[in-house]
């Protein structure tokens, strides 16, 4: 396949950025799209130009690190998986392919199509986890738990933390991040103890970062890679509710 | 050899870690706020490790290449985490997983450091599922087991089949947690150049930014390496991107011994190769082998019409499939370790029944499955694997076999270590993968997990403080110390000569270069004359490559081809190391298969009277060879048989 690149490339970030196109030709539709860019770039160390810097690890849909905005759309055309994951057969012979970075200002870009998300890390920090220290635990089967309370945690659990959702939306907002790690401990036995600080803490550090408020557009939804469901919002909107309520009684 | 003291506790084997707890002092609470620990990596290992240092009151700073702690290469981790729980009720034990390990290791690890690992192998699901990582559950509401390679016994916890991102996420969790308390300082996109050691002890490292390039220096009492395995020497491997070497390698080339580095793993259910572009090899977990059945076409003509496209294996009846691992091994059948499913399809393959568009594949086979249980369990059982497998192949397992083929997986060499995961430089431990603990010459599937967790969570933090008990009255160190200029100046110049050299090829294509030569001489067959070859070819490839290799931009600022030809160039010593070992280990044992040393049924024929030791290699200078040390291996407490699957 023949294609032409429109990548956004940006030096670092406080130099300004600008759409460059690169021509790439005799790619495999068995490719990847990250090996596709690979091609590229061995080009350019070719060339003596400076390669395209992204993020990437994996390269099989689980790590997270990858993102890029292809043709307008995180992850790319292709429905419930991240960009490694994507192979250049969903693309057209000829077709001119734009790639741009996650958008968001709480995300910075570091150079092209690279972009800081520790914000991310500093909401987990905030309060996405249970406070149980090492050792001197009960047994693991002391407490069951339905298997189908068990499978909505996993569904929630099953986020990536790549921020396509916060890309996706047109106000940054990250709540359906925020609201995935909510629900999946809010949901166990063992994570309910906590519930109501949680909640508070990591939706003020979300705010705090300067993510923006969600307007149920649903975005998110459409465009994260592990299908994780709105309906986790829902379950953190009551959980903040509930909690709002019990601190205000105090 | 008074430095390979492996200080194994005395006693009987079921007591020695608890004995070795009972006679540790720990550090006081008072002393152990004026300690600092390096951890560098935040996988499994580190985050575990860094975590729990935290917990107990160490000052604690963490690193990480990646951009987040939350990604690290233990978060591909597909299919589970052993322990010795024996909830299915079906006669599992610590001692027998101590024993499946061991004997899957082709009696080749330390016996301690095994019953160790199954000891605590059972408090790290009650941490886990504490920390609140969703397990399978079974209908009852109790935690679900299912088997694994190498056992027979279900012992394997999972969370679909991602659990090593639900177990890395719990040990984030934790991390963040002490990160948010302010007890560990979490420092990303930072790569390890250097170890920084003190009167002969480690007490730094020298990190470069990879967003600015500055090379930063960190002082600590003691450093862990938790930087994982080294399987990217291959280029080729189902190892993340960013998995290196370069960490233990440097502590290599400062006077750490490195145990058995030609003790590779290849893990026979990978999606074959495709083209020259790859960049990377997908696994398809292990756990598969507990419903798919492997086989290849019975006759040469079916898998010569099936290379050439013109039949499709689901035209071929019952009676003309040689499923050869139920063949061979009617025991274990399709469930037989990594080493031995992974040569038996290399047989195959070699003897010319592969299939695929390559011949080097062959068929896993769920079709007898989804009769059986029906495509929703299948599906629920193996869903993201199946969807993973169609989008990579283009093609639907649930309506045609999977085509599988072996690729490089897991390194169980890596830096000697003594019981208590300290390396020969005081000061310097290595958990996870990094270390050459536990696996011997083969991991089980489902064990890594285990060890890195094991090593994190429930043994550094014991052991460690045996060795910071002696340092409370050392200050913390300044980062100006000559050894620190030092440290920093030869990293200097080696990123200076890289960027120098200015030549004609890229780094991808030297890094592909030297797979290929360890895939053909140093992979799953080997023999004298192909290992000698390496060894050559490698010191040419290494020659060229800093002569002729073009490495664009400058150091002082993102430069992922700088980051990448620090490693290939420590690959490229690394490699010939690992050619080095397997060329001295005159014997087949797990994933080291001397073709000069094989049973007549082509089985890994070991020699316990010359090597059963743990290879130990030290670092000599540029222009030395390096030295063989050996840790003789005491089986103790286990008879050593020849290993039978059969
Ligand atoms: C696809 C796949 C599936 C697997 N499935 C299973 C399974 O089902 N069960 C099982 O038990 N095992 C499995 N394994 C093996 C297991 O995942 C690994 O052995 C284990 O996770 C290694 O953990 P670790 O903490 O030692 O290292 P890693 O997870 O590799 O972490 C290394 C850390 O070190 C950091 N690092 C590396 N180099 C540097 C440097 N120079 N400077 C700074 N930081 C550095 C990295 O950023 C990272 O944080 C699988 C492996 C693969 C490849
Ligand atoms: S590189 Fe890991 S999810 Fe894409």
């Amino acid at each position: 396949m023949d294609l032409t690149l429109k990548i956004w490339r940006q030096a670092s970030a406080n130099e300004k950025g600008q759409f460059i196109n690169y021509p790439v030709t005799d790619i495999s539709p068995d490719a990847s799209f990250l090996e596709m860019l690979d091609i590229l770039n061995e080009e350019l160390v070719h060339k003596d130009e400076d390669p395209v810097a992204f993020d990437h690890d994996c390269r099989e849909g689980i790590c997270g690190a990858c993102s890029l905005f292809i043709n307008g759309r995180p992850h790319g055309p292709d429905k419930g998986i991240t960009t490694c994951q994507m192979h250049m057969r969903h693309f057209k012979d000829g077709e001119t392919i734009v790639i741009e970075p996650w958008r968001a200002k709480p995300f910075p870009v570091i150079k092209d199509l690279m972009v800081d998300r520790s914000a991310f890390d500093e909401i987990i920090q905030a309060g996405g986890f249970i406070s149980v220290k090492t050792g001197g635990i009960p047994d693991a089967n002391a407490i069951p738990i339905p298997k189908r309370v068990a499978d909505i945690a996993m569904d929630a659990a099953a986020c990536i933390g790549c921020g396509a959702c916060v890309a996706a939306c047109k106000n940054a907002s990250a709540m359906l991040f925020v609201a995935a790690k909510v629900s999946q401990f809010a949901r166990l036995p063992q994570g309910k103890v906590e519930a109501r600080e949680r909640v508070q803490n990591m939706v003020a550090k979300m705010d705090e970062l300067g993510f923006g408020n969600c307007t149920n557009t649903y975005a998110c939804e459409a465009e994260c890679p592990k299908e994780i469901s709105v309906s986790h919002i829902a379950r953190m909107n009551s959980e903040f509710l509930i909690s709002k309520l019990a601190s205000q009684k105090k | 050899m008074t430095k390979l003291d492996a200080k194994i506790p005395q006693g009987p084997l079921a007591e020695k870690w608890t004995t070795y707890k009972q006679d540790l002092s720990p550090v006081n609470p008072a002393n152990k706020r004026r300690l600092e620990i390096i951890v560098i990596g935040t996988g499994l290992a580190g985050a575990s490790a860094a975590a729990s240092f935290a917990e107990l009151g160490f000052k604690v700073k963490a690193f990480t290449i990646l951009d987040s702690p939350r990604r690290a290469h233990s978060i591909a981790a597909q299919g589970g985490i052993n322990a010795a729980k024996n909830y299915p009720n079906d006669g599992d034990s610590i001692y027998r997983l101590f024993y499946d390990t061991i004997k899957g290791g082709d009696y080749r690890a330390r016996e301690a450091n095994v019953y160790r690992l199954a000891e605590v192998s059972n408090n790290i699901i009650d941490q886990c599922v504490a920390q609140g990582v969703p397990f399978a559950r079974e209908y009852g509401g109790l935690l679900d087991n299912r088997s694994f390679g190498g056992a027979l016994v279900s012992r394997t916890f999972y969370a679909r089949g991602q659990t090593g991102q639900q177990l890395l996420l719990g040990a984030y969790s934790a991390l963040s947690k002490e990160v948010g308390k302010g007890n560990v300082q979490m420092y990303n996109r930072r790569d390890m150049m250097e170890l920084v050691i003190i009167d002969g002890r480690a007490r730094g490292v020298i990190m470069r930014n990879l967003v600015t390039g500055e090379l930063e220096r960190y002082s600590a009492h003691a450093v862990v390496l938790a930087t994982g395995g080294y399987g990217n020497v291959f280029f080729l491997s189902t190892n993340a991107m960013a998995s290196n070497g370069s960490a233990i390698w440097k502590a290599y080339k400062k006077g750490a011994f490195f145990g058995n580095p030609a003790f590779t793993q290849i893990h026979p259910t990978c999606i074959p190769v495709k083209g020259d572009y790859q960049s990377k090899l997908t696994l398809m977990s292990e756990s598969l082998r507990n419903d798919g059945r492997i086989w290849v076409p019975k006759h040469k003509e079916d898998a010569q019409k099936i290379r050439d496209g013109q039949l499709k294996p689901t035209e071929i009846p019952e009676d003309r499939r040689d499923y050869y691992l139920e063949r061979r091994y009617p025991a274990f059948g399709n469930l037989v370790p990594r080493d031995v499913a992974s040569r038996a399809a290399k047989e195959r393959c070699d003897a010319g029944f592969g299939v695929g568009r390559t011949g080097l594949a062959v068929y896993l086979d769920f079709a007898d499955a989804i009769n059986r249980l029906g495509k929703q369990v299948i599906e629920a059982r193996y869903g993201n694997l199946f969807q993973m497998y169609e989008k990579i192949v283009d093609e639907n397992p649930y309506e045609t076999p999977m085509m599988i083929y072996p690729a490089v997986h897991y390194t169980m060499g890596g830096l000697w270590v003594d019981y208590e995961l300290q390396t020969t430089i005081p000061g310097l431990f290595a958990a996870g993968e990094a270390n050459f603990s536990d696996h011997g010459a083969n991991r089980l599937g489902a064990s890594a997990l285990m060890q890195g967790l094991a090593d994190g969570y429930f043994i550094l933090p014991y052991t460690i403080q045996s060795y910071l008990n002696d340092q409370i009255r050392v200050p913390f160190f300044k980062t100006d110390l000559p050894e620190f200029d030092q440290a920093e100046n030869s990293t200097k110049a080696t990123i200076d000569r890289l960027l120098s050299i200015k030549g004609k090829n890229t780094v991808d294509s030297y890094h592909r270069k030297l797979g290929l030569i360890m895939w053909d001489h140093v992979g799953m067959g080997r023999n004298k004359e192909g290992l000698e070859k390496a060894i050559r070819l490698i010191r040419e490839l290494r020659e060229d490559f800093w002569n002729n290799v073009r490495v664009p931009g400058k150091n002082e600022m993102v430069n992922p081809e700088l980051e990448k030809a620090l490693r290939v160039a420590d690959f490229l010593e690394l490699g010939e190391l690992m050619a080095k070992d397997a060329l001295q280990r005159k014997e087949s044992c797990g994933g080291h298969f001397r073709e000069e040393y094989q049973t007549e049924e082509g089985e890994a024929l070991r020699d316990d009277e010359n090597f059963s030791f743990v290879s130990a290699w030290e670092y000599k200078g540029a222009d030395q060879e390096d030295v063989l040390h050996k840790e003789i291996l005491e089986h103790e407490f286990l008879h050593v048989t020849q290993r039978s699957y059969k």
